[in-house]
């Protein structure tokens, strides 16, 4: 039996069309239009003026405070506009436009580093740079990482969990990265682990990656600290907290972290971007996206600059295809639908995904015939139909009485909904009204 | 932009195929072998009284909604179908057709669209028009036409008793079980349905061949059957074994009077039963018991419809006190989170 997490999850149709996808390289855009508002906490600060020059790597914006962090210019070239453009959550925040400067060859040659297996640094150091270069996040939820590694020294820490889930359906970034950079995830686990003094590292991979699951059993033959484990295929199992479940057993409690229960979770592609800081001093300027879609022409996956607008990545794929109605940022369970593809690809841009007509559109709401299903796939033990007619009656309190705000937004309930029911709309709009009624009181 | 409308909406972008008239239309085809059986063994009545059922019903709810709400009319859901069927299915088949509309009319316009339609009922509408029937007439409720011989004549339909019924008119006569076995069917033709009843309640083997298809379909779960059932076996069972002259055996209960169609159709009735496991399992034991009692003690041989309806009533309740295990809500995690 594989692992997986016990309470509710789904499984749609996978559709991982680029999991044979080499990561192609994509030519540096002649503008990058880089947000300074890429990571969950406070945007960073502005530090350059228009007509600046600025190198690849160079510090553009800086953290902001405790949780935020420093960005880099993913391109040598110039300041040209500090503007503020809709970026994909669909509100206009403030951006650093640079030209690219063409005479810069580096700015389009694959900066490949020899592999480095040793490990220089000091605890102090490893943390350091992980700070100083921009890590976040990388499977979407773009939280700074080094946040994490600031941990109360009277918690026990056991185990590092590096989620190589990549739950969501058509997404292969992960799983791609894993194929392509695995000696350096492994250089990376053991950097975090030697600047954490974590004893254990587990790698967690969905069992729809077979591939990735043999070369890193491979890898780790002789490394018993590293444990790789097979999971179920089930959604939404990338979750940090479902993945932890899965793995040990465990449960983070309501409202809390992963690190009360002793556990640090990243992902492999924040785990990649670590080994690239600490070793080779490279900071988070470029991510792996996947975009993909059944009508698309050429499905790909890409090595991409942060702040390259995804009509760049779109052109390369074969052009938005005829009967285009969505485009998504992100995955089709959890990704932002956006208006346009004039929208830069950020430090969070997993995936760009085209869904054509029949799949677009929403069917028409019928009324709840009480079956259930939604409280058995929700992964947080919550009632949606409940949540939702309280958040349709403006029954705020009640709905928090009833764990609202635990909700992961994972969206199984309005996937499964017989019905239709725009469950995780109205539960967002109570989560939404509660943060409103409690900030103003 | 190529397109001229791109649309943006919240996430989930994507939906399983799963529909509600999916759902409506697996408890239709769940309900065809238990209709065939019927109609082997009551013949045309059978199919009378069940296509008056469905056609009231579904009149019923269209009228309803197009001339006295003013709504939209739903009637192609399949649910005023389902209840038109379950109805006719808890009906004897010689029952006078102007009977069988009240019982429809009760059925939708009283347990269904006075609560505000599908979704919001609280009780059972067959099963409220059923009982009303019964309650309201009850010689025509209780005669039943005899199996087999009588399945090509309506009207001469000899009809006689159920076999709880004989159970309970024997033993209240002084008679002992031992005596009364003999007027009994055999076991067999309990399981296979050539038996007096109402209509489609008889054949357990059709039946359960419909709830193994609700439950591969996963339409329902096997919590609601198998602990109702398992509820009155284990009840039955204590009684019998006590003192087997004085109560039948839990075969026979589990076999007649409706056990198996409540346990698979009625009491799993996605709207009115229980949305977690635990509590449907509360809700399934208390119609078993609520069975038991009624069949043991009370007046009424049968008793799942009372049994359903009364735990129906109590399903806002066990909604409300036994709700899914919240993620991190453990004994372990509480102590951590101090």
């Amino acid at each position: 039996m594989l692992k997986t997490f016990q309470l509710g999850g789904i499984h749609p149709p996978e559709n991982k069309l680029t999991a044979d996808k080499p990561i192609k390289r994509l030519p540096v855009p002649k503008v990058v239009y880089v947000p300074i508002a890429q990571h969950i906490g406070i945007p960073s600060t502005i530090i350059v003026a228009v007509k600046d020059s600025v190198q690849i790597g160079q510090v553009i914006a800086k953290s902001g405070g405790f949780v935020s962090s420093n960005i880099h210019s993913p391109v040598a070239g110039v300041v040209t506009k500090l503007d503020k453009m809709v970026d994909t959550s669909g509100y206009k925040k403030q951006c650093i436009v640079i030209r690219t400067d063409e005479k810069n060859l580096s700015n389009f040659e694959e900066i490949t580093y020899p592999l480095k297996t040793n490990i220089e640094l000091s605890s102090e150091e490893i943390l350091q740079r992980i700070s100083d270069f921009g890590i976040v996040g990388l499977g979407g939820a773009t939280f700074p990482s080094h946040v994490k590694h600031y941990i109360n020294p009277a918690k026990k820490i056991d185990y590092l969990i590096v989620n190589g889930v990549e739950c969501e359906p058509y997404l292969t970034a992960d799983h791609r990265l894993m194929l392509e950079k695995s000696q350096e995830i492994i250089i990376g686990i053991k950097i975090l682990m030697s600047a954490l003094q974590l004893k254990n590292a587990i790698i967690g991979i969905e069992n729809n990656k077979k591939d990735a699951i043999a070369l890193f059993k491979n890898l780790t033959l002789n490394e018993p600290k590293i444990l790789v484990a097979a999971l179920a295929v089930k959604y939404p199992q990338g979750s940090e907290k479902q993945l932890v479940s899965a793995l040990l057993k465990k449960e983070v409690p309501k409202n809390g972290l992963p690190l009360d229960i002793g556990v640090i979770v990243h992902n492999v592609g924040t785990i990649f971007a670590i080994y690239e800081a600490v070793q080779h001093q490279k900071p988070l300027t470029e991510r792996v996206v996947t975009v993909t879609g059944k009508n698309l022409k050429n499905p790909s996956n890409y090595w991409v600059k942060i702040g390259t607008p995804i009509s760049d990545l779109i052109k390369d794929a074969g052009g938005l295809p005829d009967g285009t109605r969505k485009i998504i940022n992100g995955g089709p369970m959890m990704g932002k639908a956006i208006k346009n593809t004039e929208v830069p690809i950020t430090k969070g841009t997993s995936g760009i995904l085209i869904i054509a007509e029949e799949e677009a559109s929403r069917n028409k709401v019928e009324n709840c015939i009480r079956c259930s299903e939604c409280v058995f796939v929700c992964p947080m033990g919550l009632e949606p139909h409940l949540l939702m007619s309280l958040a349709e009656r403006a029954l705020f309190e009640r709905a928090f009485e009833e764990d609202i705000k635990t909700c992961i937004e994972c969206g199984s309930c309005s996937y499964v909904c017989p019905s239709n029911r725009p469950l995780l709309d109205y539960i967002r709009f109570g989560k939404n009204s509660i943060q409103k009624l409690s900030l103003s009181q | 932009m190529s397109s001229p409308t791109i649309i943006v909406s919240a996430s989930p972008h994507i939906h399983s195929d799963r529909t509600s008239k999916r759902i409506m239309y697996d408890v239709i085809i769940a309900l065809i072998p238990a209709f065939l059986v019927s109609i082997y063994v009551f013949g045309i009545g059978a199919l009378i009284v069940t296509s008056v059922a469905i056609i009231s019903c579904i009149l019923f709810e269209y009228l309803i909604q197009k001339f006295l709400l003013k709504s939209a009319v739903t009637i192609t859901d399949g649910s005023a179908l389902i209840t038109g069927i379950l109805l006719a299915f808890n009906l004897p088949s010689n029952l006078p057709i102007w009977m069988v509309i009240v019982g429809s009319l009760v059925a939708i316009g009283i347990a269904k669209m006075s609560f505000g339609g599908l979704g919001f009922n609280i009780f059972n509408p067959a099963l409220v028009g059923r009982v009303f029937l019964l309650i309201s007439f009850p010689v025509q409720m209780t005669s039943w036409p005899t199996a087999i011989e009588n399945n090509t004549t309506l009207a001469d339909a000899v009809t006689g008793a159920t076999p709880l019924a004989i159970i309970k008119d024997g033993l209240m006569a002084g008679e002992t079980m031992t005596n009364l076995s003999a007027k009994l069917p055999s076991i067999m033709e309990l399981f296979l349905g050539i038996t007096g009843g109402s209509l489609g309640e008889m054949s357990a083997l059709a039946l359960l061949l419909g709830g193994l298809y609700l439950l591969i379909r996963k339409v329902i779960t096997w919590h609601i059957p198998v602990t109702m059932l398992g509820t009155m076996a284990i009840m039955t069972g204590i009684f019998w074994l006590i003192n087997p002259a004085a109560y039948a055996n839990p075969m026979i209960h589990i076999l007649t009077g409706g056990a198996i169609i409540g346990a698979f159709f009625m009491a799993t009735d996605l709207v009115t039963s229980p949305m977690t496991h635990k509590g449907m399992i509360i809700f399934a034991v208390g119609i078993g018991l609520i069975t038991v009692v009624i069949r043991l003690f009370g007046a009424y041989p049968e008793g799942v419809s009372f049994a359903i309806l009364i735990m129906n009533a109590l399903v806002p309740l066990i909604n409300k006190n036994f709700k899914p295990r919240r993620f991190g809500a453990t004994i372990y995690s509480k102590i951590v989170s101090k």
